[in-house]
């Protein structure tokens, strides 16, 4: 109380705001300390133990073990198969998300072409992102089933023969991928209209009347200023992919079949703390899967802003200059 | 700088207030701890002691018996009964019924049920579970648990429990002690299509049919045959898996060491040929959608492996064409299903009801079990209604020497008097705390060799570290 008083008259002097910025992030600040940064640092101090409740006993083993969670991990070899299976199938969704989101956020944003009806579209291709993981995964399950509807066009064709998608590991993988395309592919087309609506259309208007065609425009001047939206993009979806769990799970009934083809990192790590609250090995699968994550995201930060751009420009300001001459 | 205090002020003040969240929120420890207190403690402590003698012992009646009954099952199968058997119980003793249903595959049933356990000690009494059901897959880790009360405490006496069969009573007894009871036996039958045993075998009697199933060699010459027809003997993979797996020497784990019996690697290496064949429909798992359909009226599968629960739970609700519609001659293929023994005597499944250690509903609970799996006539009009087939010896063998009995699903059949020859041995020895799950992910693994994606030491190894993932306690070995 007495602080108040004496701070009261000081206000007059000079208002200074700046320290009302800590105490109006302190609510995240705390709530992310408490539930987000200690169980963070608890999975960390678990990794080195061995945890988990034996089923038949109902005893919950504890039992510290250093790093040797981490070197059975490595030499075991398992993960990275997990970790394999989950990149393939984030690049199989990946690949066609970017090129086709790129393509309908250039027409979309085209002056030329005028496109009517975008809300239309836009709203559309939104649509898949807002239903729940899990029931369209639960849709594909039934729809790509042995005896869905899919199957039951194909079986046309093959005198009654299923084919079970399922049961196969590119199809079971080309699904879960189809299916990260359809939830993503909007979002993704949104944010990219944002960044090409950005680029000054005096920049696009000085290159049409310098007699570039439609593609130079959009490889040689939309891209490269959009690029930060760009790596944004990338980043993101590779940490979701990463993280890809529900949609998996869902279509194999938790089971990554065929082969354990389908099982992704986060599935391994449900399968261990599902059951036997495996929190030790689980911990230790984290703290990997958390390293592998900032790794990859690191690469990808500096390979398409430092040391990439640089010499892109370099090439770039080059074939202008050559251009000119 | 005293901005900075009070900011400091401010900012431990809002942490003050979230750690009290954190505290509360933190699950069934401490928020239900001490509801759990406030709940039990005044009634039976402050009343009493304010208050005349006779309210107290009210008060402690009242305290004792709740009136939230909590019964947690994987499906309404046990709902079903209770309803229509055992609603007047709990009506007796004003409960009303909570029911907590999880699926059991993949051990969701088990996860939620082992939590609620654990949390029982600290629960608020009509939060606490009271009616707990196991399966022959899993009970042992159930009975060996301090979770399950003795039959014995809740004033069921042997008197009570003479008609039920031995083996019911076996596998869910620990160190003499009796851990649950159940209404049904479960002996396993192959239920086949009367229509195509008429088409391609010639005849649909139960008998004749059973001659012609009677060995596992019969049986793949049948299948053969079904084959030509352009019929599968099985509708997939792992429907002919129990009659192997409940036919082991060893169970699935001793002394914490995984063990493939090999009559279980035996199931693995006739369903490959099964398979190859065309004899039963790739890619089709137990309780899949596939396999429900194959069981309706556009089945082209002859015939099912089921135990008692099987016929009148699944297969007669997978056989109507519309299961709003009366169950009769008509409706999709009532009537068309007649059962025999098989090729081999198994035992498929079994659900018991156990009392939960810590349940505030021991008298109602007492009654319900008594009414279910011990009442005579009530067991009998279970099994006059419903085609299952009760755990009562003395009912059974009524209805099985009853001439004018007769399952219209069966098409007129007495099943019971198949079932009455089987029940009696059935021997569960050979079981593990950890069977749900192994039999599981081990039809699971090996569907990668039968779709021919792996072959068999990968499936088998897959397996071994499926297990090895799931229960960090066990020893696998290396194929």
């Amino acid at each position: 109380m007495a602080n108040a008083s004496v701070a009261a008259p000081k206000k007059h002097k000079g208002i200074s705001y700046e320290k009302w910025g800590y105490f109006f992030i302190a609510p995240f600040i705390i709530v992310y300390l408490i539930f987000n940064l200690v169980p963070l640092l608890q999975t960390f101090y678990f990794s080195f133990f061995e945890k988990y409740t034996n089923t038949a006993t109902w005893e919950t083993i504890e039992r510290f073990v250093g790093f040797d969670q981490y070197v059975n991990l490595f030499t075991e070899g398992r993960i990275f198969s997990y970790l394999g299976n989950t990149m393939i199938m984030w690049v199989m969704g990946f690949i066609p998300q970017i090129v086709i989101s790129l393509l309908f956020a250039y027409w979309f944003t085209s002056v030329r072409l005028r496109l009517k009806g975008l809300g239309f579209f836009k709203t559309v291709m939104y649509m898949p992102n807002l239903i729940m993981a899990a029931a369209f995964s639960m849709m594909f399950m039934l729809l790509f089933s042995n005896i869905g509807p899919i199957n039951e066009i194909i079986k046309n064709f093959t005198n009654g023969e299923a084919f079970a998608f399922m049961g196969h590991t590119w199809s079971a993988r080309g699904l879960v991928a189809l299916m990260n395309f359809l939830m993503w592919f909007g979002n993704t087309t949104i944010l990219l209209m944002a960044a090409m609506m950005g680029v000054d259309a005096s920049i696009v208007e000085a290159a049409e009347i310098d007699g570039c065609t439609s593609s130079q425009i959009f490889w040689k001047i939309v891209l490269p200023i959009i690029r930060p939206i760009l790596i944004y993009v990338l980043i993101t979806s590779l940490v979701g992919g990463l993280q890809m769990f529900d949609v998996p799970s869902i279509l194999t009934n938790g089971k990554g079949n065929p082969n354990d083809s389908t099982t992704t990192l986060i599935m391994y790590l449900n399968t261990l703390i599902s059951r036997s609250k495996n929190y030790g090995q689980g911990g230790c699968v984290s703290v990997v899967i958390f390293i592998i994550c900032a790794v990859l995201s690191m690469i990808v930060y500096y390979f398409f802003t430092d040391a990439g751009v640089e010499k892109r420009e370099k090439r770039k300001s080059f074939k202008i200059a050559k251009g000119g001459k | 700088m005293k901005k900075r205090i009070l900011t400091a002020l401010l900012a431990s003040a809002m942490i003050l207030s979230v750690a009290g969240c954190d505290s509360t929120s933190e699950p069934a420890t401490t928020t239900a701890g001490g509801a759990a207190d406030t709940t039990t403690a005044a009634p039976v402590a402050d009343d009493g002691d304010t208050t005349t003698a006779a309210p107290v012992e009210d008060g402690d009646a009242a305290a004792e018996q709740g009136k939230v009954l909590n019964i947690y099952c994987w499906n309404t199968e046990f709902q079903e009964r209770y309803n229509a058997y055992a609603a007047d119980v709990g009506e007796a003793h004003g409960v009303t019924v909570n029911w907590v249903i999880n699926t059991n595959e993949g051990g969701v049933y088990q996860n939620k049920l082992d939590e609620a356990l654990l949390a029982q000690a600290d629960a608020a009494a009509d939060d606490k579970v009271d009616i707990f059901l196991i399966e022959a897959d899993y009970a042992l880790k159930y009975t060996n648990s301090p979770y399950c009360m003795n039959v014995a405490d809740l004033g069921i006496t042997a008197d009570d429990l003479a008609n039920q069969y031995a083996y019911t009573q076996q596998i869910v007894t620990v160190d003499g002690a009796l851990k649950g009871v159940t209404w049904q036996a479960t002996p396993g039958l192959f239920a086949y299509r009367r229509s195509i045993a008429k088409e391609v075998l010639g005849t649909d009697d139960p008998a004749e049919v059973q001659a012609q199933l009677s060995d596992w060699t019969k049986f793949n010459d049948v299948a053969a045959k079904m084959k030509e027809a352009g019929y599968t003997m099985l509708a997939g993979y792992a429907d002919a898996y129990r009659t192997y797996s409940n036919n082991v020497t060893t169970p699935w784990v001793v002394d914490g060491n995984l063990v493939v019996d090999d009559n279980i690697m035996k199931w693995a290496d006739d369903t490959k040929v099964f398979q190859d064949n065309g004899y039963s429909n790739k890619d089709v798992g137990l309780w899949s959608d596939a396999w429900a359909k194959e069981q309706g009226p556009e089945g082209k599968t002859f015939g099912f492996f089921y135990s008692t629960w099987g016929i009148n739970f699944t297969l007669l609700g997978n056989s109507l064409a519309d299961a709003n519609a009366p169950q009769e001659v008509g409706n999709g293929i009532f009537g068309d299903y007649a059962v025999c023994e098989g090729p081999q005597a198994y035992y498929w499944g079994g659900t018991w009801i156990c009392a939960a250690t810590g349940t505030d509903n021991t008298a109602v609970i007492a009654d319900i079990m008594k009414k279910l799996t011990c009442d005579t006539a009530t067991m009998k009009q279970i099994t006059l209604d419903t085609q299952d087939y009760t755990n009562n010896k003395a009912a059974m063998d009524e209805i099985a020497n009853d001439p004018n009995f007769g399952s219209a699903f069966l098409g007129g059949q007495n099943h019971i008097a198949l079932f009455a020859a089987a029940a009696g041995n059935i021997d569960c020895s050979n079981i593990s705390a950890y069977d749900q799950l192994c039999n599981e992910n081990f039809q699971q693994c090996m569907n990668d060799y039968f779709m021919g994606t792996v072959d068999k030491t990968t499936a088998l190894n897959n397996f071994y570290t499926k297990m090895k993932d799931t229960y960090p306690e066990l020893n696998v070995p290396q194929a």
